[in-house]
């Protein structure tokens, strides 16, 4: 299954390593990433696949909510099925 | 990859917007469940609801944590309690009981079915049950009750329209000293669909399978927010927009719905295409009017706003999903609802506008608080009138009324949570319907045709 991993904030400096950082830590592959800044906005969007994730889904997506609570970030993660079911017939 | 813009409008739906699934309610079916013995009966239904439903608060939860889509509400709906208590006899109150510790046990919010249909007439149980109403919804905290009272087909059963008037007063009086709250559980029907998902009206209808699942989707705020964006557009295009936004939003509910079908291991039932309002505010269908061009909800031209949005909120939802039904159109719900609070509280909407509303949408008169000293024959009027709108119309029309005990006009009811809460509005006491009421028996089925 592929989730959607999105980050909307503050622009700094490390938000991407942060995030790929965990994606490592739980062993979510990183398939596809887009990011830009919105004037001062930082809006990343991250595709990952976690067929292979080495703890449950809940522990990944806390840590990821926890990082962006940390560094001031609203980080969500989403089955990619949402956005699909959503935006394509 | 999917658009970077389609994922952040997404997001900006339900983090900003108030877009949510509003319920996932489990269907079951009790007819298995009578026995010559009430209390095996008994036994029978809170062990078929504990193992059917019994995962049904998880699974919701886990899809709310993986689809990032909050799930308001975990419910569960049942066969209507006078048929068992029909065959399997005994107290009513034993059956609420039983449905309580189901709810307890299993966690969902409500359990709808503690219920009636008596569009023709009463069968054995049915008026032992509706009698019991006022001490089943004050001795539980999680049941709710519906009774059927008319039908197109049927006409109105006016006998039972009688009760109803002096039920839903009972029932009030009951619950007084909790702000009346046993009424907000209790809703009189006209047309009541068999497998609708939104409380307090839910029963598992006997043309139902043993077990299904149904959602009801919500998001009057990201309707409002799209309309926002189109401030000078004329109405085709107004209705253009909640068509699109209506497709997107019923999307999300069909998704859930097959999610929760598939991990539950039980039939996908039908979405109900819906906007449910709840007292937060970005989360109100009367603002969506009031963006539509209205000063006020309740003003003139609010019929006329209803029935776009309506229409185009079926319009569009009809294609996201591939099974459509329960009540699926706009609630208003007054206490519910941040923009109708404000307009009863202004005057500019009153109980004679929202009737006319209720002609046009979803469902009915809902969650509206009136005086205490409203006497049983006008409730029983006022339930009257809104089901020959419905029995005429060939749509669902709903009464839940609040008799507000020891309270007067303009004085407010607070029941918190999603109920909300709201000001009792004016009724008109003047003179009396109390003869009409009181000649009872049944208005015939109306004509099909000649539809002037």
């Amino acid at each position: 299954m592929k989730t959607v991993v999105s980050v909307i904030g503050k622009d700094a400096v490390g938000i991407i390593a942060d995030v790929s950082a965990v994606c490592n830590e739980c062993n979510a592959n990183i398939v596809d990433i887009t990011q830009s800044v919105l004037q001062d906005m930082f809006v990343m969007v991250m595709l990952t696949e976690i067929k292979d994730l080495n703890c449950s889904f809940t522990d990944y997506s806390n840590k990821m909510k926890k990082l962006g609570e940390d560094r001031g970030l609203d980080i969500r993660v989403m089955h990619e099925d949402v956005f699909n079911s959503m935006h394509r017939i | 990859m999917i658009n970077l813009n389609d994922i952040m409008e997404t997001i900006n739906m339900i983090s900003e917007e108030n877009l949510d699934i509003r319920t996932i309610t489990m269907g079951i079916s009790l007819l298995d469940c009578c026995d010559s013995d009430p209390e095996i009966a008994c036994e029978k239904i809170y062990n078929k609801i504990t193992r059917l439903a019994g995962n049904l608060v998880k699974v919701g939860e886990d899809i709310e944590r993986e689809f990032g889509i909050p799930i308001i509400n975990k419910r569960i709906s049942v066969t209507p309690i006078s048929m068992i208590l029909a065959s399997s006899g005994g107290d009513p109150l034993m059956y609420a009981k039983t449905l309580q510790r189901a709810a307890d046990a299993t966690g969902v919010n409500f359990i709808g079915g503690y219920s009636a249909l008596v569009h023709k007439g009463f069968s054995a149980g049915d008026e032992a049950l509706i009698r019991s109403i006022p001490r089943a919804l004050s001795e539980t905290t999680n049941i709710c009750s519906s009774v059927n009272i008319g039908s197109t087909k049927a006409g109105i059963n006016m006998d039972a329209v009688k009760l109803m008037g002096e039920i839903v007063r009972e029932t009030a009086e009951i619950t007084k000293d909790r702000e009346c709250i046993g009424c907000a559980k209790l809703v009189v029907f006209c047309n009541a669909v068999e497998d609708n998902p939104f409380m307090a009206g839910a029963f598992h209808g006997v043309g139902e399978p043993d077990c299904v699942i149904h959602v009801g989707v919500s998001g009057p705020g990201v309707v409002q927010a799209a309309l926002k964006k189109c401030p000078n557009g004329d109405l085709g295009e107004l209705a253009e927009i909640i068509k699109r936004t209506a497709f997107k939003i019923t999307r999300m509910g069909q998704l859930v719905g097959s999610e929760a079908s598939k991990r539950l291991g039980v039939p996908f039932g039908i979405v109900d295409l819906s906007l449910a309002p709840t007292p937060a505010v970005g989360d109100s269908v009367a603002h969506i009017l009031e963006e539509m061009g209205l000063e006020r909800c309740g003003i003139h031209g609010t019929t006329a706003a209803l029935a776009l949005l309506n229409d185009a909120v079926k319009k569009g939802g009809v294609m996201a999903s591939s099974y459509v039904g329960g009540l699926s159109g706009a609630f208003i719900p007054v206490t519910e609802d941040a923009g109708m609070i404000d307009a009863a509280r202004s005057g500019d909407l009153r109980l004679e506008k929202l009737e006319a509303m209720t002609a046009v949408c979803s469902v009915g008169l809902d969650m509206i608080a009136i005086p205490g000293e409203t006497p049983a024959e006008v409730i029983s009027a006022i339930i009257a009138d809104e089901a020959a709108i419905g029995m005429v119309n060939s749509k669902t029309t709903a009464v839940r009324v609040i008799p507000a005990i020891g309270k007067k006009q303009g004085e407010e009811l607070d029941f918190g949570g999603l109920l909300g809460s709201g000001p009792i509005m004016q009724v008109n006491l003047n003179k009396s319907p109390k003869k009409f009421i009181d000649r009872a028996g049944r208005i015939p089925a109306p004509l099909q045709s000649l539809k002037n």
